[in-house]
């Protein structure tokens, strides 16, 4: 069991949990990610370590109540323990001294690309960070961001916050100004394409898929994509990708695969006493 | 000794089944197991033949005239005991070894009649324990070694069990969150109740061995980790996990899965009962199942339980399909769909990207291949189209990479199994690899054997420290 030292709502419908998994707090790389089962008759949730502190022996997870079990992982409070948590599972990010870095977090991706702009801020390059949101209760972690970019742009749909428009729209700005070494760009998969399309393609850009996955060892093939022309496993060969390499259609679909049965899990199945049960 | 003489009696005591049209809508195992008296008049059909013909087939060696002697002597705590001298795990092995090609294809009894019915007579010794409770051998004091055990599948199991009845101090990393391997997450309810490889392995944690489940050896620590770390040797039994595909178009559409994913979201995740379980799966009306090994028909009765319509699509003909001959026949009577000499080159989708149909190419046989199989050559002009809502490719797994990836003086083959000799000794000392890791796809007992002859070369090993 992995205990949760700390909830905190960091926007509408987003939560932020510090989980207790010495073992793996003292692997983790920037890049890695988890995959959590809540309970006994959980599915197996890919997310994003966050954060990770090594002495302390926690690993910070960030992640949006989108549907039914991350909803039910939000329900969950400070003392409440996670069944399973396994990781740090995936590649390790790539951290030199590139030169000049734009890092882009959209939505909820503003979780994962922290802790890849602070160890690029920590090797010494030039951050420059562009988060963006729908709006301004929907972003988060502006100041932790602040702290760890050489200069920080803020972007929402809806102008309630930064400048009014895209991640990418600022991008395109940010490349017309700057010479630019090196992109990573993490949020939703139409947020990472669309990047894909502004980004030069002699500019190296790293995207981070969130396929929906099983295993993530490799076992299951769920998580497949295509780079390069080539089908590989999101778990296990990324999730990092060459972004101008990423065949986006496929992305996009292969995220909706389960799209009616998730709807059918929020309808039904869902008190807890069912849940109860079940065990 | 001699043996009374007694009528033969040709054919094996039939063992009584969920009817075909009832069980195809359900998950409970398939078949019911042998009643007492069955059992004992099962077992009188064997000849107790001084040669000992049925061991040699059985790659564990039990002691199969002596188990089934004392079945007839309504001994069956002595049966047990005697199955378990080689057998660690004989509830599962009776259920799903293939005995046509092991121990009943050397049976004298079968050369003119059927052989007798081993593998029956050792689940129901086994499931005869099982009802009683299982009493868990003694183990010595710790000798204050450490092994440990990547991998809790059928072979990490036994190796684990081994070693533990030696005195060793003994830790099963598991990747995922049950261990078993491909008991828990591959072979589906309906052959080989998860509840039964829960006991199993309760009783080998009882033995004092620890299961670390969550734990994926090359990513929370890596092998050489291990041995720095306070373990004295390491035994790699992570099986053959990495699903294959075809490199066809169309194959990444959706409703297109691995038979691992299809199989693990069932079994492990038990998407059977979404939305109860929170792991879904979509079925559809009409599945297709590419390949026709034991893989292939567990993918597609579980398919057919899932209330879809269910074919296999095999690119030989029926004598050439690698699955056993009963879940050939099981599946058939099920309501299984045989589309022989058939293959897809491509696979068609709607605008969401949903898989709506295959493409299918004819074969015939031509002249036999490296394997001694006919092989199948494509009929020009026969392609066809066939509607399909779920497409399952059951065409074969490779060795799971992790932990060659992160061992680097470890040394691999060219399709990436461990190199391993007899005893399961690799090419870094200390470190002992068995099962489908070293071999490739194979069978529980395979596994379960390479687990026990490294538990051996392993106590050599830190014997001789
Ligand atoms: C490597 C990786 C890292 C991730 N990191 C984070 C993170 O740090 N924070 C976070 O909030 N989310 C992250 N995700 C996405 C997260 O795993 C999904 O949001 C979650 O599994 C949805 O589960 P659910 O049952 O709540 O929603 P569901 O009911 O399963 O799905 C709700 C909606 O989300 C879509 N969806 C389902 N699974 C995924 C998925 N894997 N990726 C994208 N969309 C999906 C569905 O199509 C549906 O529209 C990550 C995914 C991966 C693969
Ligand atoms: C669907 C299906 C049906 C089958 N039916 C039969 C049958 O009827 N009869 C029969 O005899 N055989 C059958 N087989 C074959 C048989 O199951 C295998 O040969 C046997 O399970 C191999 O055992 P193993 O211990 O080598 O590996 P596995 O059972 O594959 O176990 C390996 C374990 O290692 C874990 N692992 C992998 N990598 C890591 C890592 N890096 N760190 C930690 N853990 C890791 C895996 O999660 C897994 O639990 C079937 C196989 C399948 C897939
Ligand atoms: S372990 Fe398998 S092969 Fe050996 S006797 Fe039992 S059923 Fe036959
Ligand atoms: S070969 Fe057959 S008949 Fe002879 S001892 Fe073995 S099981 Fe009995
Ligand atoms: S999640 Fe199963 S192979 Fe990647």
């Amino acid at each position: 069991m992995f205990k949760i030292i700390k909830k905190k709502i960091l926007a509408q419908s987003i939560k932020l949990m510090d989980v207790e998994a010495p073992e793996i707090a003292e692997k983790a790389r920037p890049g890695q990610f988890i995959i959590l089962r809540i309970d006994d008759i959980g599915e197996r949730i890919p997310l994003t370590i966050a954060d990770f502190d090594a002495d302390k022996g926690i690993i910070t997870i960030i992640f949006q109540e989108v549907g039914k079990s991350t909803r039910l992982l939000g329900e969950l409070n400070e003392d409440d323990s996670i069944l399973d948590f396994v990781g740090p599972l995936g590649c390790v990010s790539e951290i030199e001294n590139f030169g000049t870095v734009v890092c882009i977090g959209g939505g909820v991706g503003v979780a994962p690309i922290y802790p890849i702009a602070k160890a690029l801020y920590e090797e010494g390059n030039q951050v420059i960070s562009i988060i963006g949101a729908r709006s301004k209760d929907m972003l988060i972690w502006e100041d932790e961001m602040k702290k760890i970019s050489t200069k920080l742009y803020v972007a929402s749909d809806d102008g309630s916050i930064g400048i009014k428009g895209f991640v990418t729209d600022v991008l395109e700005d940010v490349l017309a100004q700057v010479k630019v070494d090196r992109v990573v760009a993490i949020g939703p998969a139409v947020m990472m394409s669309a990047v894909a399309k502004v980004t030069p393609k002699n500019l190296p850009l790293i995207v981070s898929l969130n396929s929906i996955m099983v295993d993530g060892t490799g076992m299951c093939g769920a998580c497949r994509v295509e780079a390069d022309g080539k089908t590989m496993f999101a778990c296990v060969d990324g999730p990092e990708f060459d972004g101008h390499k990423v065949n986006w259609e496929l992305v996009l679909q292969r995220s909706k695969m389960f799209i009616n049965e998730e709807a059918m899990a929020n309808e039904r199945g869902g008190c807890k006493c069912q849940r109860q049960n079940a065990k | 000794m001699s043996t009374p003489k007694r009528k033969i009696i040709p054919n094996k005591h039939p063992m009584p089944h969920q009817e075909a049209g009832i069980r195809n809508k359900n998950f409970d195992e398939v078949a019911l197991g042998y009643t007492e008296e069955t059992a004992v008049a099962e077992a009188e059909r064997c000849l107790q033949c001084k040669n000992n013909a049925c061991m040699e087939g059985c790659p564990v060696n039990v002691d199969i005239p002596a188990f089934i002697k004392k079945i007839t002597e309504r001994d069956f705590e002595g049966a047990i005991n005697t199955i378990k001298e080689k057998n660690s795990l004989p509830a599962i092995c009776g259920r799903v070894c293939p005995q046509e090609s092991q121990c009943e294809k050397f049976c004298t009894l079968g050369k003119k009649n059927e052989p007798v019915a081993i593998g029956r007579l050792e689940r129901y010794a086994a499931d005869w324990e099982l009802a009683r409770g299982v009493k868990i051998p003694q183990v010595p004091e710790s000798n204050g070694k450490r092994v440990a055990i990547v991998g809790s599948g059928p072979s990490g199991l036994t190796a684990a069990s081994s070693l533990a009845a030696l005195g060793y101090q003994v830790a099963i990393l598991e990747a995922l969150h049950i261990p078993g391997g491909v008991l828990v997450y591959g072979i589906p309810e309906f052959r080989l109740p998860k509840a039964i490889v829960a006991e199993e392995i309760e009783n080998i944690s009882k033995m004092g061995v620890e299961i670390k489940c969550n734990h994926v050896v090359g990513k929370l620590s890596s092998v050489d980790e291990l041995l720095e770390n306070g373990y004295d040797a390491v035994y790699i039994g992570t099986g053959a996990g990495l699903p294959s595909f075809m490199n066809i178009p169309g194959e990444n559409l959706n409703g297109v899965y691995s038979a691992n994913e299809f199989l693990t979201r069932n079994n492990l995740m038990k998407a059977y009962r979404f939305p109860e379980y929170l792991t879904p799966i979509r079925v559809g009306e009409r599945v297709a199942v590419i390949g026709g090994g034991n893989v292939a028909m567990d993918g597609a009765r579980t398919a057919l339980r899932l209330g879809a319509e269910s074919h296999i699509i095999y690119r030989r003909s029926m004598e050439e399909m690698p699955a056993r001959a009963e879940e050939i026949e099981h599946a058939r009577e099920e309501g299984v769909v045989f589309n022989l000499l058939t293959s897809p080159i491509e696979f068609k989708g709607n605008e969401e990207g949903r898989v709506t149909s295959m493409i299918c190419q004819r074969f015939e046989l031509g002249e036999p291949d490296e394997s001694g199989r006919r092989k199948p050559v494509a009929i020009e002009g026969s392609e066809f189209e066939m509607p399909v809502d779920t497409v399952v490719m059951s065409i074969g797994q490779g060795p799971n990479p992790l932990v060659q990836q992160t061992t680097p003086d470890l040394e691999t083959n060219k399709w990436g199994n461990i190199v391993a000799d007899e005893d399961g000794r690799t090419s870094k000392p200390g470190v002992f690899a068995g099962g489908d890791i070293v071999t490739g796809a194979a069978t529980v007992i395979l596994a379960m054997g390479a687990g026990k002859k490294a538990a051996a070369a392993i106590h050599e090993y830190l014997s001789n420290d």
